[in-house]
C-alpha cells in the first residue's frame, strides 16, 4: 500500500511504537527541575538543556532517516520543511509550520503552536531566563550537523513566556561539504 | 486514548538524562549520579500517581495500591501489567516484569554481577561499565515506584534485581 519513497510524518507516527505523553511530558519537567536544583543558574540549565538536545539529535537522525524514506534535501528551505512535517510529527506527533524565511533562503523560523513538552507546565517567577524548551532546538542542531549542516537555533517565541506560539529561528551557517573516507582517485 | 509521542522520545530522553548525570554532572560521583536520577523518578511516579488515582477512593491496605501499581499504574507506563507478584506478608513485595521494556534495548552482562541493586547501598557499584550503566537506568523506575507510592501515602524503599534478564523484579520494602 504504502509507496516507495518519502513517507509522510503521519504514515511514520501512526507506525511506530508510541508510549504515553504524560509519562514523556512529566519526564522532562522533572530533568528541568532537578537541573534547576542542581546547577543553580538559569543560564547554566539552559546550557545543558541544549547539550542534551544535541546529543539526542545526532542520534536520532539516523531513525529519523531510516524511517522517514527521505532522500537528499535540495536546499535548506525542504530540509527546513522536512523537519516541520516529518521530523516534529514522527516523534512528537505535532506538525510545525515554516515561516520568515530570509531572502537568501537560510534564515525561517519553525513555528510551534502545539507542544507536548508543556503541557501541565507554568514556570515560576524564579525561573525568567529560562528556555524550558531548549532542548528542542539542540536536537534540532544535532540533527542538521550530522547531515552536513551547522546552524544555529534561538528562540523567538516562547508561550512560557506569554507568547502565542513557539517560534525557533533556525539559520544555516555553513553547509559542510561532506566528507568521504577515501579519495575517487585512490 | 491520550496524547501519544513515540517511544523513541521517551528512550532518548532517558537514555541522555542518564549519561549527563553520570558522565557529566557527576562524572566521579557515581552515588550521587544515582540519586538524582532516582530524585527525577520520585518526582514523575509521585505526579503520575497523583494523576491516575484522582477519581479513585482510597486504597484499603497496602496490598490494594502495590496491586494498583501492578495493574493500572504499569499499565499506563508499558501499556502490559506486572507478570507476577510475590510478597512475605510482612511489608516486602516483589514485582517481576517478565520483559522490562526500558532494559530490552540495553545490552546487559548478566554474569558480571548479581544485578541487586539498593538505593539505599550504593557502596557494591559494580565494576563492569556496562552493568552500572544499566544499574543508573534502573534508578528511575524504582524512583518512579517509590513516587508513586509516597504519593498514596506509603514510604518505601525500592531496589531492582535484575539475576533474571530479561525479567527485571523490583523490590518494595514498606517502612513500618
Amino acid at each position: 500500500m504504502a509507496p516507495v519513497g518519502p513517507r509522510t510524518g503521519d504514515a511514520i507516527f501512526s507506525n511506530v511504537e508510541r508510549v504515553n505523553a504524560e509519562l514523556f511530558t512529566l519526564t522532562y519537567g522533572a530533568i528541568v527541575r532537578q537541573l534547576l536544583t542542581d546547577l543553580e543558574e538559569v543560564e547554566e540549565v539552559n546550557k545543558q538543556l541544549d547539550q542534551m538536545g544535541y546529543n539526542i539529535g545526532i542520534r536520532l537522525i539516523d531513525e529519523f532517516l531510516a524511517k522517514s524514506n527521505v532522500s537528499r534535501c535540495i536546499d535548506f528551505k525542504e530540509t527546513a520543511e522536512t523537519i516541520a512535517k516529518v521530523g516534529f510529527k514522527m516523534f512528537l506527533g505535532v506538525t510545525a509550520s515554516v515561516t520568515n524565511w530570509d531572502a537568501d533562503g537560510t534564515c525561517c523560523s519553525i513555528v510551534l503552536e502545539d507542544n507536548p513538552l508543556v503541557d501541565f507546565v507554568e514556570l515560576p517567577d524564579t525561573c525568567q531566563g529560562l528556555y524550558y524548551c531548549n532542548i528542542l532546538s539542540g536536537v534540532i542542531r544535532g540533527a542538521l550537523e550530522m547531515v552536513s549542516m551547522k546552524t544555529e537555533v534561538t528562540w523567538v517565541r516562547d508561550m512560557l513566556r506569554g507568547d502565542d506560539a513557539f517560534e525557533l529561528q533556525v539559520k544555516l551557517l555553513k553547509q559542510v561539504p561532506e566528507e568521504y573516507p577515501y579519495k575517487d582517485d585512490e | 486514548m491520550g496524547r501519544e509521542v513515540s517511544e523513541s522520545c521517551v528512550d532518548s530522553l532517558l537514555t541522555e538524562m542518564v549519561s549527563s548525570y553520570c558522565d557529566r554532572f557527576y562524572a566521579n560521583k557515581p552515588e550521587l549520579a544515582a540519586r538524582r536520577i532516582e530524585a527525577i523518578g520520585f518526582q514523575v511516579g509521585h505526579q503520575l500517581s497523583e494523576r491516575y488515582t484522582m477519581e479513585r477512593p482510597r486504597f484499603s491496605d497496602h496490598l490494594e495500591a502495590i496491586k494498583f501499581i501492578c495493574k493500572d499504574f504499569w499499565s499506563e507506563l508499558f501499556k502490559k501489567q506486572i507478570d507476577n507478584l510475590k510478597t512475605n506478608h510482612r511489608g516486602t513485595f516483589v514485582l517481576q516484569d517478565n520483559r522490562f521494556r526500558w532494559l530490552a534495548r540495553m545490552s546487559v552482562d548478566p554474569s558480571s554481577e548479581g544485578g541487586d541493586l539498593s538505593q539505599d547501598n550504593s557502596a557494591g557499584a559494580p565494576e563492569n561499565k556496562a552493568a552500572q550503566a544499566t544499574s543508573m537506568h534502573l534508578y528511575f523506575p524504582c524512583g518512579i515506584i517509590r513516587g508513586a507510592l509516597s504519593n498514596l501515602g506509603i514510604p518505601c524503599a525500592v531496589s531492582a534485581d535484575i539475576s533474571n534478564l530479561p525479567a527485571c523484579s523490583f523490590v518494595v520494602r514498606i517502612k513500618a
